[in-house]
């Protein structure tokens, strides 16, 4: 069954489609007029040249790992969850509530509480698709698609009209003090680790690696975990052995959602320490590439979510100090989805070909041969 | 309300429908051969963006329409290709090319005009203008029938006219020719359209295509005839509202009028709280307003009003039997 060895299942795969999608992008910023080496030269200095680009990237990738953990997770049930982004607004919706309305003496309970309540809000927000497909057979992809355009409508209703701070644009007002995450700036500042203070990379970072490890030990290493996979390889199958549909699917969905919505206390909590319209910014839509480019494997799953913590600071400096505009880091979003979801047949059917040949074992003497 | 408001929100509910209706037609092409498309959107928005482009260039509305179809074509061949000719994941094409359209917009509107990720706006002759039907001025003085054909039916532009003649001719071309049964037949069961000797990658990629040029006439029609002018993000969800009422209307062309002038009216009394407050009699919520379209799509999808039953083939790429 297994054409190909599992280091080019896991590395080669990948890489190749990774190299075609980078290719591409390179001819991009051909094609708008600008150097595609020099642009790459000043992404690695934005993003990683610097204690600041650095704090910028763990930032960008702790929400990266959140929503592509939650992507992940449903695709191991053969469930396309998109609606991570509302998933992430309805998440920051309940840090906001929780860090607004109860009065915590100390981060580190109030931090307990909003990932209670952050997994909470998102949890729920993908529970109504998962018991519409569970029970009623909706089409989840499209369920969860328009889910996410009733959690913004939903954000906006509640920024507008029964939260806001008073003053300018739709917010909250700013959460107690109470309530905000040491940065890398404070937690690495007595080790003798300078972070720049104005960076938002902050604890959540670690709570995503934990939550690598967790989702690692869910889908390997319980019997959950294992029926999940099961249900994904084969429905019928695993009903045979009697796994029950309508769990597998609530429950994939709910850790899927409440995963999704953990990102909030990065971005909500740990960054803007307020609540505004525009909070997830896309980071449950590049959940998406983050899972297919690690393969719904969480150690790909932490890689590809630094990488594009790497674009999104990159392409932020990039915009900054040249004409490219910061779109092309959705471009480069797109071409890997592309090539490391749609187009995978594309690089896998030449490379099983190759392998094959390689693997051909060499041809027995026939006799006439070995008599000579 | 008095009968003019009316007419101004029902002239506006045709206004805002038509793109509506093109990209639901598009989808419905595309999806009853079985593949899925949830990059009508960005399909939308890369022909938004070339087709005005161009008409800016050549001055010509005509030429930035051919742009914009092309714009749409060079991405449903992508979605064909990974579909179709890689049998890759038909959601997740659908979902790239909506991104690579997002971005690509803006990148290449900030290259080409340095105006922030938009078209220069369009003076009216590089636009679509109203068509005035015959008699219209004349008969506008006849007591109802005359500012319904006056102010509703006349003075769109063309491709309006266009958008509303593909309802029957999808209709025809679906249920009356060889074609569209073939069609159908591929999105049902395609195993049966092979045994038969017909192409069943050549049916979809013809699906595909016609979803391109559909998609292409909707972008074009959203930046040179709605607006004058592309800015990002103009399609502004569109794309999956189509989606919906391509659900709502059962996968039929004759029901996605109906779903697609529901969802226009829905925008279009969007724009005039002042009209809903004065018939209601009290205020309801804007946001409430545009959740609407989705909210509707879930409780048909849950099949609380009807069944919504997809083609049965759809998603899944075809293997031939070795």
């Amino acid at each position: 069954m297994d054409v190909m060895p599992k280091w080019a299942e896991v590395l080669l795969v990948p890489l190749i489609s990774l190299v075609l999608a980078f290719l591409i992008s390179a001819l991009v910023i051909l094609g708008i007029g600008e150097n595609p080496l020099n642009a790459l030269r000043l992404m690695i200095n934005g993003a990683l040249g610097s204690a600041y680009g650095w704090g910028y990237t763990l930032y960008y990738a702790t929400n990266f790992m959140f929503t592509g953990l939650a992507v992940a997770v449903a695709f191991h049930a053969r469930l396309f969850n998109i609606g991570g982004e509302g998933q992430a607004l309805l998440g920051g919706l309940g840090v906001a509530l929780v860090c607004l309305y109860i009065p915590w003496p100390h981060w580190t309970i109030a931090l307990l509480g909003a990932m209670g309540a952050a997994a909470m809000f998102g949890a729920i927000w993908a529970a109504i698709p998962a018991w519409l497909q569970a029970k009623r057979g909706s089409h989840i992809v499209i369920t969860t698609i328009m889910f996410n355009f009733i959690a913004a409508a939903l954000l906006n209703y509640f920024l507008v009209e029964l939260i806001k701070a008073p003053g300018g644009d739709p917010a909250t007002a700013r959460f107690p003090e109470a309530t905000n995450l040491p940065t890398f700036y404070d937690m690495f500042t007595p080790l003798g680790l300078s972070f720049s203070r104005s960076t938002p990379a902050n604890v959540t970072f670690f709570i995503a690696i934990l939550a690598c490890i967790a989702v690692w030990a869910l889908i390997w290493r319980t019997k959950l975990g294992y029926e999940i996979r099961a249900f994904g390889h084969s429905e019928p199958a695993a009903k045979y052995a009697g796994i029950s549909p309508t769990k597998i699917i609530m429950v994939t969905m709910i850790i899927s959602g409440a995963l999704a919505g953990m990102m909030a206390i990065n971005n909500v909590m740990g960054e803007a320490e307020r609540l505004n319209l525009n909070a997830a910014e896309g980071a449950g839509f590049i959940g998406i590439a983050v899972a297919l480019m690690g393969r719904s494997h969480p150690i790909g799953v932490f890689m590809a979510a630094l990488l594009f913590g790497f674009l999104y600071q990159g392409g932020a400096e990039l915009a900054f100090s040249t004409s490219i505009p910061s779109q092309l880091i959705i471009v480069i979003q797109a071409l890997v989805i592309l090539f490391t979801g749609a187009l995978d047949n594309m690089v896998r059917m030449p490379l099983e070909r190759i392998f094959l040949t390689l693997r051909r074992p060499p041809k027995p003497k026939t006799k006439l041969e070995a008599a000579e | 309300m008095d009968f003019l408001t009316l007419l101004q929100v029902l002239d506006s509910t045709v206004r805002l429908a038509t793109p509506l209706l093109l990209a639901c037609l598009a989808g419905l092409f595309s999806e009853r051969a079985g593949i899925f498309d949830i990059g009508l959107e960005g399909k939308m928005l890369a022909a938004a963006f070339l087709s005005a482009a161009i008409a800016f260039v050549t001055e010509s509305a005509w030429i930035g329409l051919l742009a914009g179809i092309g714009a749409s074509m060079v991405l449903a061949g992508i979605h064909g290709l990974a579909s179709i000719t890689f049998r890759g994941n038909q959601l997740i094409s659908g979902v790239a090319i909506n991104f690579l359209a997002a971005g690509m917009t803006v990148l290449v509107a900030q290259s080409w005009f340095s105006q922030g990720g938009r078209t220069p706006s369009l003076m009216s002759g590089d636009r679509f203008e109203p068509v005035t039907l015959p008699f219209a001025e004349a008969l506008s003085g006849v007591p109802v029938l005359g500012p319904i054909y006056d102010e509703l039916l006349s003075g769109h532009t063309v491709l309006v006219y266009l958008a509303f003649a593909m309802v029957p001719l999808t209709w025809w071309i679906l249920f009356r020719t060889r074609f569209g049964l073939r069609l159908r037949a591929v999105g049902e069961n395609p195993a049966a359209v092979d045994t038969a000797g017909v192409s069943v990658v050549g049916l979809r990629f013809a699906a595909v295509a016609i979803c391109g040029v559909l998609c292409g006439i909707a972008g074009a029609y959203m930046a040179t005839a709605l607006q004058a002018g592309f800015v990002k993000d103009m399609t502004a969800g569109r794309g999956y509202i189509a989606l919906a009422a391509l659900i709502f209307a059962k996968w039929r062309p004759w029901y996605a009028l109906g779903a697609t002038l529901l969802f226009g009216f829905l925008q279009a009394i969007a724009l005039r709280p002042d009209v809903i407050e004065a018939v209601l009699s009290f205020r309801v919520q804007v946001q409430l307003l545009d959740a609407l379209p989705y909210i509707l799509t879930v409780v048909i999808l849950a099949g609380f009003v009807g069944k919504a039953v997809p083609p049965r083939a759809g998603g899944e790429p075809y293997v031939k039997e070795r």
